[in-house]
């Protein structure tokens, strides 16, 4: 809305929005920083922002030091968390969307019932269920699959889809059908396809909620030998002495992944986590 | 606030979906060939929800009539509402469990007005035409993507209690040397506020994109005829973009306040690593969590779970009244 072109007053915009972007940035520039730094110039009061002593020592001592079986190795804990996104983001994105389209533009009896059951379901936060499924699958502890299969099926990804797919208008599947369709191929030829938009934001959502899913590996997890990396992070910081410089480019290893997707597909985040909430 | 997850919610206004279209019933015989492939398709997604949502809920409900505990050679007794009663009457079980209820409720009444606020203003700054907008939109958006694992680490630095932690040692500057190091998150006043102030900092730019998105859908005739009427900047606030972003507001505050019960992974982070004061930050998660986990007793951290979950019921079942009375007028 700024309709003047006097460049003094677009200067004050950039003034009002730079402080308090500035501001909420700096505990990212901390970290950035703070991970070339040594250790002992981090927590020393302003001048962890100084741009002093900088190296990749403190990411050639992560890797060096989590690189044995006694430690367990970065790269192990890299690969977990990047296997355990990935079968939960594309296996939801298949099952939820095939379920959602199943319920909501196919005919059958019961479709009805099961709809309002998996809205029901979406009622129940995963925190109400954590500590049954802990203990239902205790005897399964420290197994890679307990981690990422209970997350695949979500009834939140199902009401985002079914919200998408309602809005198809019916003549594309008739058109479908008379060319002779069954529903399966009318699904993924033609429906598929014409959804990019809520497939790439529940896929974003599911992403970032799996990557930095935290309660399930602290309840199920406690060999190095299949622990994703947001929990390494919380065992890494919680050792004495603490390692600062090595904390933090730990830290930056840890959301760099998701930084480079963000820089990549930002557009798409931000419009992905706005339609996935509100359209009117 | 564990980074997103969209809170069970009904989005503003939403219609509960319609029943298939007519197009699915041109010929006879369609019905029946639907029927298999639609169960077909929703089956596997059903499957899980029922395996992993909803026979352990079930589940939860049982387990807290009993006494159960994890390793025990015992095995499990019908208790009865025992769990229930102790939660709330047995001092030394009710007592830590209704400082958490305590606690997530001061949570969440600081957080729910104090983050929907800053987000509308933030999201209101964020409205306009300049060049480089889409950069500060992600700078404010981007601590959404770290996981709270980290954001706790960072802010466990900012705010370490040696005089050469960042938020001391700015004070430190700022006052000219009278201010001494604090302990941020060990003293019993501080903790709450610290975590507060990290869980708003990393939850923030979510709320703000979704309000963003509700303000961009405000015509913008309605800001030139309220110019026509010479409405000041605060009565077109008041009388255009608040009425225009009512349920999208309404939304916002309700999806933060269910957020806002579920908080876990910075509490628990910062206790068990960073001196994090654990009575003033202990929350309804944090509790079911130790209880099931570091003192084995499951019956009593299922008891917990199912009052969590009834808290958080009325809380979207709340949400979805206010918005559905929102919108009707």
């Amino acid at each position: 809305m700024a309709r003047t072109r006097n460049p003094l007053r677009r200067l004050l915009d950039y003034a009002v929005l730079g402080v308090p972007a500035f501001l909420f940035v700096l505990p990212v520039l901390y970290l950035i920083l703070g991970s070339f730094k040594p250790s002992d110039e981090v927590l020393n009061g302003l001048s962890g922002f100084l741009p002093t002593n900088l190296s990749f020592d403190n990411y050639t001592a992560v890797l060096d030091s989590f690189n044995s079986d006694a430690t367990g190795y970065f790269w192990r804990f890299m690969g977990i968390s990047l296997l355990l996104s990935t079968v939960v983001v594309l296996g939801g994105l298949v099952i939820n969307s095939m379920a959602a389209y199943g319920l909501t533009r196919l005919r059958w009896k019961g479709q009805g019932a099961a709809f309002t059951l998996v809205l029901l379901l979406m009622l129940v936060p995963f925190e109400a269920v954590a500590v049954p499924l802990f203990y239902l699958f205790n005897d399964q502890r420290n197994t890679i699959y307990i981690q990422a299969i209970p997350f695949i099926a979500n009834a939140f990804s199902i009401y985002q889809f079914a919200t998408f797919f309602r809005a198809i208008p019916p003549s594309i599947e008739e058109a479908a059908r008379i060319d002779g369709a069954g529903p399966w191929r009318t699904f993924f030829v033609i429906i598929v396809p014409m959804s990019k938009p809520v497939f790439a934001s529940v896929a974003i959502l599911t992403f970032l909620t799996q990557w930095g899913s935290f309660l399930w590996p602290v309840l199920m997890v406690s060999d190095p030998a299949v622990r994703p990396l947001p929990l390494q992070m919380s065992v890494f910081q919680g050792q004495m002495p603490v390692d600062w410089g090595q904390v933090l480019a730990f830290g930056v290893l840890l959301v760099l992944p998701v930084l480079v997707v963000f820089a990549f597909f930002q557009r798409w985040f931000v419009q992905g986590v706005a339609s996935s909430a509100v359209k009117g | 606030m564990t980074t997103v997850n969209p809170a069970p919610a009904t989005p503003a206004g939403r219609k509960p979906i319609p029943p298939p279209t007519s197009a699915t019933r041109k010929r006879p015989g369609r019905r029946n060939r639907d029927r298999a492939h639609g169960m077909l398709m929703s089956a596997p997604a059903l499957g899980g929800l029922i395996a992993f949502v909803g026979v352990p809920f079930v589940y939860a409900v049982v387990l807290s009539f009993h006494n159960v505990r994890l390793g025990s050679p015992l095995p499990p007794r019908f208790f009865g509402i025992e769990q229930y009663r102790r939660l709330f009457a047995d001092p030394d079980m009710s007592g830590p469990f209704l400082r958490a209820l305590l606690n997530n409720l001061t949570f969440a009444a600081v957080v729910v007005p104090a983050q929907t606020g800053l987000a509308l203003a933030l999201a209101i700054l964020l409205n306009r035409k300049l060049k480089a907008i889409g950069v500060f939109r992600s700078l404010f958006f981007m601590p959404v993507v770290f996981p709270m694992a980290l954001v706790a680490v960072i802010w466990r630095l900012i705010l370490a209690r040696s005089g050469d932690g960042l938020l001391n040692s700015a004070l430190d500057a700022v006052s000219f040397g009278n201010w001494g190091a604090f302990d941020w998150l060990g003293n019993g006043l501080t903790a709450m506020a610290s975590i507060i102030v990290l869980s708003i900092w990393q939850g923030v730019g979510f709320q703000m994109v979704i309000l963003l998105a509700g303000l961009q859908q405000i015509p913008g005739e309605l800001y030139e005829a309220a110019q026509l009427d010479r409405a000041s900047r605060w009565q077109q606030f008041c009388h255009v973009t608040l009425p225009g972003i009512r349920g999208t507001l309404v939304f916002v505050a309700m999806l933060t306040s269910v957020l806002s019960f579920r908080v876990f992974d910075q509490v628990y982070v910062l206790v068990k690593g960073g001196g994090l004061d654990e009575d003033a930050t202990r929350t309804v998660m944090y509790q079911a969590v130790t209880t099931a986990f570091d003192q084995n007793n499951i019956g009593q951290a299922s008891a917990i779970t199912v009052v969590f979950f009834l808290i958080v019921v009325a809380l979207t079942l709340i949400q979805r009244r206010v918005v559905r009375t929102g919108n009707e007028d």
